[in-house]
């Protein structure tokens, strides 16, 4: 796995990604999710409504890293307490 | 169709989901990997955060490029789609001529897409190619290696000829669907040809529609192949699209890290806009009685 | 067409004159229609005669001037295709991936398609948008990790490395199109399969697979052609052993310019396997381009 060039922050970044979908997988199973209409235009499922978490805060972090002197933390910061709203409204 | 509820299908799709993982998952976090270091070799490498982001973004040639990827793009939809739906509605339903003019518009799709750009540079050289040499006969200057609005209009030519056969056959095969009764019963009712195309042919064609469109789009913004060869991605830099400044860098120059986050940027956009068009696809047969996926 | 109409045409009234007149319409509009079919044809075949046209000229005759056919007709730069082991071998090359490819992406395929196309199971959805975001990855993004990637693995310049490669999206491919020709299958099938006591692998061999042969047949000719075209994963990942046709077309950049012939007859032969394997499928493509929906 050398020629893969692992450093610390991806090496803890993929097994986060891996757990929330086995977590997701586990709670899938335990309680199935039912499509719903949130404040979103499109009724979404659970799954459907962390990989819309997921890519916003993958745009948004870009935005910050690219066009702000913001630190990357706040963009983080901000993801997660987007990707909660999300979860429970969207 | 209702569809079983059944985890067990899981054991179908594992063969399948390890070999593409082992050709998108693992290249992909290499990918992440490279794009916060600067990596000389596997030994020699610093870890640089969030740089190469920041300067990619900011990069103005790559701004450039995406703007011009994107012009390239809905410019050869915007002739495509229609040129299609008008070719599909021409092509003979029936006999010899059918498999024959079948076997013609599916010939440009079957060609390596080298061979594409090396066919429209032998056949729009001004000395020795065909439209080259008329265009410059009938007193137009024409010279891709030197006019940006030549090339354009060249590569545009060249991929409408290459792609419009996709639409063409996804319509045609549309149009077959439809059943000969609507078509009768239009003919009773004296419907003129415009409400026949309006109310009968197209609402059965926005389902394969966004399919190719879909398809063209995705297409349009990887292409690669048939720009290198005829033009190089000149004159200047005018018909550099996405895929050729990122092969550009990797191959190149060897910027790892630089091009592996310019890689995931480019990634981000074609997973967002994918993500619309695959919402819009299933939302539409989920509309319809018999489901979707 | 109708009876009413046959007894107006008797009468001299403005009225039927109008009709007759658009009854006499549609055989202009077939003619028309023909003319602009006829016109796109031209359209499609003209650059592509002028490849043939350059293949059967020799390079003097191409530089000297320019001829609407071959006046001087040679064979040349055929006969040196297939007399140098460099050019032949790169179709060799070329279609060994092409088959391997196809091989494998239908045997992991058949299966998964099934299970999209008769189950729900969690994450399906996911899944399946996951396997289409790879068939629209633009390969430039993979490039520099499977390079190194089937370096590591000592896969380098073999056909393996190629055909597991273009799985990227092939796989995607023919799942999707698989899928939607087996869901027009209906499950009935697979319930008195199974209760007549077919097992799994037994009524998936013999019964259904026979079943959507024709779907299998399209997902093939899909497979074959994006495999054919590609050609930057397929000569990044190959120096000499597996080079595809396509990058040993890049050598006829001499020092003394481009051999023009060469390139034309090189490019006439690559067209031609696409040709012979549409003609096998020509009844099924449409619905094959409908990715079997329509």
């Amino acid at each position: 796995m050398e020629w893969m060039v692992w450093t610390t922050p991806t090496l803890v970044f993929f097994p986060v990604i891996a757990a929330i979908l086995a977590g997701m997988t586990v709670w899938e199973i335990a309680s199935p999710s039912i499509e719903r209409r949130g404040f979103l235009p499109i009724a979404t499922t659970r799954g459907d409504r962390l990989f819309i978490g997921l890519l916003s805060a993958a745009y948004l972090h870009l935005m910050v890293v690219g066009f702000t002197p913001l630190s990357i933390w706040m963009a983080l910061a901000a993801s997660i307490l987007w990707m909660l709203v999300l979860m429970r409204w969207g | 169709m209702t569809k079983v509820r059944n985890n067990h299908a899981w054991w179908l799709i594992l063969p399948m989901l390890l070999l593409v993982a082992f050709s998108a998952i693992i290249p992909l976090m290499t990918v992440v990997n490279y794009s916060v270091q600067d990596v000389f070799d596997a030994n020699t490498r610093f870890f640089t955060g969030t740089e190469w982001f920041r300067e990619m973004l900011n990069d103005p040639a790559l701004q450039a490029a995406v703007l011009r990827q994107f012009a390239f793009s809905l410019t050869v939809l915007a002739i495509e789609v229609p040129l299609g739906i008008g070719i599909a509605l021409l092509m003979p339903k029936k006999g010899w001529q059918a498999s024959a003019v079948l076997i013609l518009v599916t010939m440009p799709l079957l060609i390596p897409w080298n061979v594409v750009g090396s066919i429209w540079q032998i056949f729009t050289r001004g000395d020795i190619g065909l439209m080259g040499w008329s265009l410059r006969e009938l007193g137009y200057g024409y010279n891709i290696t030197a006019s940006p609005v030549d090339a354009w209009a060249t590569i545009i030519l060249m991929d409408v000829w290459h792609w419009t056969p996709l639409i063409a056959l996804l319509c045609y095969s549309g149009l077959r669907s439809i059943p000969d009764a609507y078509y009768q019963a239009a003919r009773i009712d004296r419907a003129s040809q415009w409400s026949v195309f309006r109310y009968i042919q197209l609402p059965k064609l926005t389902n394969v529609l966004v399919i190719g469109v879909l398809l063209r789009f995705m297409h349009s913004f990887m292409i690669y192949a048939e720009p290198f060869v005829l033009t190089g991605g000149g004159p200047g830099s005018s018909t550099t699209f996405l895929s050729q400044s990122l092969t550009t860098m990797a191959i190149g120059q060897q910027d790892l890290g630089p091009s592996a986050a310019f890689s995931l940027i480019y990634f981000l956009i074609i997973l967002l806009v994918s993500w619309v068009f695959y919402t819009a696809i299933m939302n539409m047969q989920k509309d319809k009685p018999d489901g979707g996926v | 067409m109708g009876e009413s109409e046959m007894t107006d045409s008797t009468s001299n009234s403005p009225a039927a004159d109008a009709r007759r007149r658009r009854q006499a319409r549609p055989v202009t509009r077939q003619w028309r229609k023909r003319a602009l079919m006829a016109t796109y044809i031209v359209f499609v075949l003209l650059p592509v005669y002028w490849l043939l046209n350059m293949s059967f000229q020799s390079n003097t005759e191409i530089l000297g001037g320019l001829t609407l056919w071959p006046e001087d007709f040679t064979l040349e730069h055929y006969a040196k295709i297939f007399t140098d082991a460099n050019w032949y071998m790169g179709y060799v090359n070329s279609i060994t991936y092409v088959a391997m490819n196809m091989a494998i992406s239908i045997v992991v395929a058949l299966p998964a398609a099934y299970a999209f196309s008769r189950y729900q199971f969690i994450g399906d959805k996911h899944l399946f948008f996951w396997l289409l975001t790879n068939l629209m990855a633009p390969p430039a993004v993979f490039l520099l990790p499977y390079f190194q990637l089937y370096y590591t693995v000592g896969l380098f310049d073999t056909h393996v490395a190629v055909a597991l490669a273009h799985c990227l999206f092939n796989i995607p491919l023919a799942v999707w199109i698989l899928e939607g020709f087996m869901s027009g299958v209906p499950k009935e099938i697979d319930e008195t399969a199974f209760i007549d006591g077919y097992s799994f692998p037994r009524f998936f061999v013999r019964i259904f697979v026979p079943m959507i042969s024709s779907g299998i047949g399209v997902t093939l000719f899909f497979l074959f052609m994006f495999s054919w075209v590609e050609l930057l994963l397929a000569s990044t990942l190959t120096a000499t052993n597996a080079q595809p046709i396509a990058s040993v077309m890049t050598q006829t950049k001499g020092a003394s310019g481009i051999d023009w012939g060469t390139l034309a007859a090189a490019g006439a032969l690559t067209i031609l396997p696409g040709i012979v394997v549409v003609y096998f499928v020509r009844n099924h493509i449409a619905k094959g381009f409908a990715l079997g929906r329509t």
